[in-house]
């Protein structure tokens, strides 16, 4: 009912945007689990081929199908994304609560380590601790290393969401009324703060694909983790550009953009249907 | 006096970032059980077969007071603080050995705040033109068509973008050398001449991506304040749509970017850095390559320390700028 809605009153772009999410959800996770042969494994088929019916994006130098390695870097990509945007959310919507909430000393101390968090480039403090684990990464402490600065500026949005809506009649009623905190915050708050929230977790899914990417390329993702960095890595470090590989190395690189622009697309448009629907 | 009090909330901020991110810095690698000079130690052994147990001791310990793994925790952290944060000093570069990590990363650094300032600021300005005019004027088609390339230029990771640029302009077309090389040896002139044409691809690359932003924000910002009651009253009294643009919208508009422009600077950093990797520029996302692919974990160390150092406080100075724009600041 509510997706209709949004449907409607939503533009070109939007649809657009909300298609090619699905299309890339779907590659990731369900096309991903239809029978093939790990596309990892090298000499599975012949070196460099052409596309053709069998291979639509031929294959890599390592005799690898690019389509199946593209769909496998699809999955673990949304994998990673998924998982620091869920964590980067959950632990954003608590501390910015707490900090909202609370007040006094306990939130300026928050607020200030939030906003460190949001100043600091965080590129090299990831470099420095991918670097110093290197060989013993798993796509999942990937993630969690990722996930310490997806928390940063969702908590920095619900700590002002929920000082505006401390101050709100329905609040102050609730209060008034004997509910506790807890309860107030998890019954009246929380589903307004979840709309928002998200938008925020989308956002997220592409930042920590784009920094796993961005590790990748310096050669600090799993090595044998298939992202899709890692697998603008491989053809980039096997010189696919020297070789007019074209298709391996921009099967990755269209992918990203794709996905990225689509997810984008999505993201403003969901954002303009909450203003909307907040009235302004 | 609300300046004062505006300065002084900034400059606590400013040195509590540093400190809170230096320390963070500090503490991470000694959460690690690997150990870099048990590292070191292994890579030696290795290469120069069995070692004297003396030799090696003795080897083990200068080598741990080079990397300041000597002595208690706190003691080290309190030298870390003193000599890398106050004198960046970061202990000798393993790489280019012994020449100190902090007085290599200070040869390459003015090439990334080059790299950043120019880009950031171009960007600033060009992207907040074309958004204030996609915004107020938003029924001409040439603003939806801006906005249109902007929000699909925008989402797109700076490398990816950077990557693009390299294989199409550098590779494919060849109208740009693949490698950077900055001839610092024949003259100012030569250096010059080669800094301007390495720098092309890198800038447009960050040019493109950052640029896209501040269209996108700058519009959202801008058609919201001119379907406010004042810049209608401006209109029924006859003024100008320039002058409404500049003195009207604008004006209420640019705070919030000034502000949004500090917050940018540490995601433009890390574009820059993923920028100078794929191209080859010498600034210092380069300098960290380098040093991973070798393992130098002072020049690591003190890369990171100075990177956090430079954005804080050019954080801080765009900070200090509002108050130029913002009159409630300076006077009250």
């Amino acid at each position: 009912m509510k997706f209709a809605k949004f449907w409607k009153n939503s533009n070109a772009r939007v649809h657009v945007g909300f298609v090619i999410t699905c299309i890339f959800i779907i590659i990731g996770f369900v096309v991903f689990y239809f029978p093939h042969i790990n596309p990892f494994t090298f000499n599975s088929y012949a070196n460099n081929l052409n596309p053709s019916p069998q291979h639509w994006l031929g294959t890599t130098a390592m005799g690898q199908d690019v389509v199946w390695l593209l769909i496998e870097a699809i999955h673990n990509s949304l994998c990673i994304g998924v998982t620091v945007a869920f964590l980067g959310t959950v632990v954003g919507v608590f501390v910015g609560l707490l900090a909202g909430f609370s007040g006094g000393a306990l939130d300026r101390v928050l607020s200030t380590i939030t906003d460190t968090f949001i100043v600091i480039p965080s590129l090299p403090i990831l470099i420095l601790m991918t670097a110093l684990m290197k060989g013993t990464m798993t796509w999942f402490v990937m993630a969690l290393v990722l996930a310490m600065f997806a928390w940063a500026w969702p908590s920095r949005q619900i700590r002002s969401m929920a000082l505006s809506m401390r101050e709100r009649d329905f609040i102050r009623t609730a209060e008034f009324s004997g509910e506790n905190r807890v309860q107030i915050i998890a019954t009246e708050v929380l589903p307004y703060v979840l709309s928002w929230s998200l938008s925020n977790f989308m956002n997220a899914v592409l930042n920590a694909i784009a920094s796993e990417s961005s590790l990748a390329v310096l050669g600090l993702s799993p090595a044998n983790l298939v992202s899709l960095g890692n697998m603008i890595n491989w053809a980039m470090a096997k010189n696919a550009i020297f070789q007019k590989r074209y298709f391996w190395i921009f099967a990755p690189i269209g992918a990203t953009i794709i996905m990225f622009v689509g997810l984008f697309l999505l993201i403003t448009g969901y954002n303009d249907y909450l203003q909307a629907r907040r009235g302004r | 006096m609300k300046f004062w009090k505006y300065f002084g909330k900034r400059a606590l901020t400013w040195l509590l970032t540093i400190w809170i991110g230096v320390t963070f810095i500090f503490f991470i690698p000694r959460m690690f059980p690997s150990d870099p000079v048990e590292t070191m130690i292994g890579q030696i052994t290795a290469r120069s077969g069995s070692m004297d147990p003396t030799a090696l001791e003795a080897m083990r310990h200068s080598l741990r007071v080079q990397f300041g793994l000597e002595g208690s925790l706190l003691q080290q952290y309190g030298s870390y603080l003193w000599k890398g944060l106050l004198h960046f000093d970061f202990g000798p570069s393993l790489m280019s050995y012994p020449t100190p990590a902090g007085e290599i990363v200070g040869t390459y650094m003015p090439y990334t705040v080059g790299l950043c300032t120019v880009s950031t600021i171009l960007a600033w300005i060009i992207g907040n033109a074309i958004g204030l005019l996609a915004g107020f004027r938003k029924d001409k088609k040439i603003s939806k068509i801006l906005e249109g390339i902007a929000i699909v230029i925008y989402p797109i990771p700076y490398y990816i973008v950077a990557l693009v640029f390299q294989i199409v302009f550098a590779f494919i077309l060849g109208w740009f050398p693949i490698t950077t090389t900055i001839n610092n040896m024949a003259g100012f002139g030569t250096w010059l001449a080669s800094l301007l044409r390495a720098s092309v691809l890198p800038m447009l690359s960050m040019l493109l991506v950052s640029t896209g932003w501040w269209i996108i924000s700058m519009k959202s910002l801008s058609s919201n304040v001119a379907e406010e009651d004042f810049v209608q009253y401006a209109r029924y009294r006859g003024l100008s749509e320039g002058k409404i643009g500049r003195s009207y919208v604008l004006k209420n508009t640019i705070l919030t970017q000034i502000t949004a422009l500090a917050l940018s600077l540490g995601g433009v950093f890390n574009g820059s850095i993923m920028t100078e990797v794929i191209f080859g520029y010498p600034g210092v996302g380069k300098l960290i390559q380098k040093a991973i692919t070798m393992s130098d974990y002072n020049m690591i160390l003190a890369t990171i320390t100075i990177s956090i150092i430079a954005i804080s406080t050019m954080t801080f100075i765009v900070d200090l700028i509002l108050p130029l724009f913002d009159p409630r600041i300076r006077y009250a």
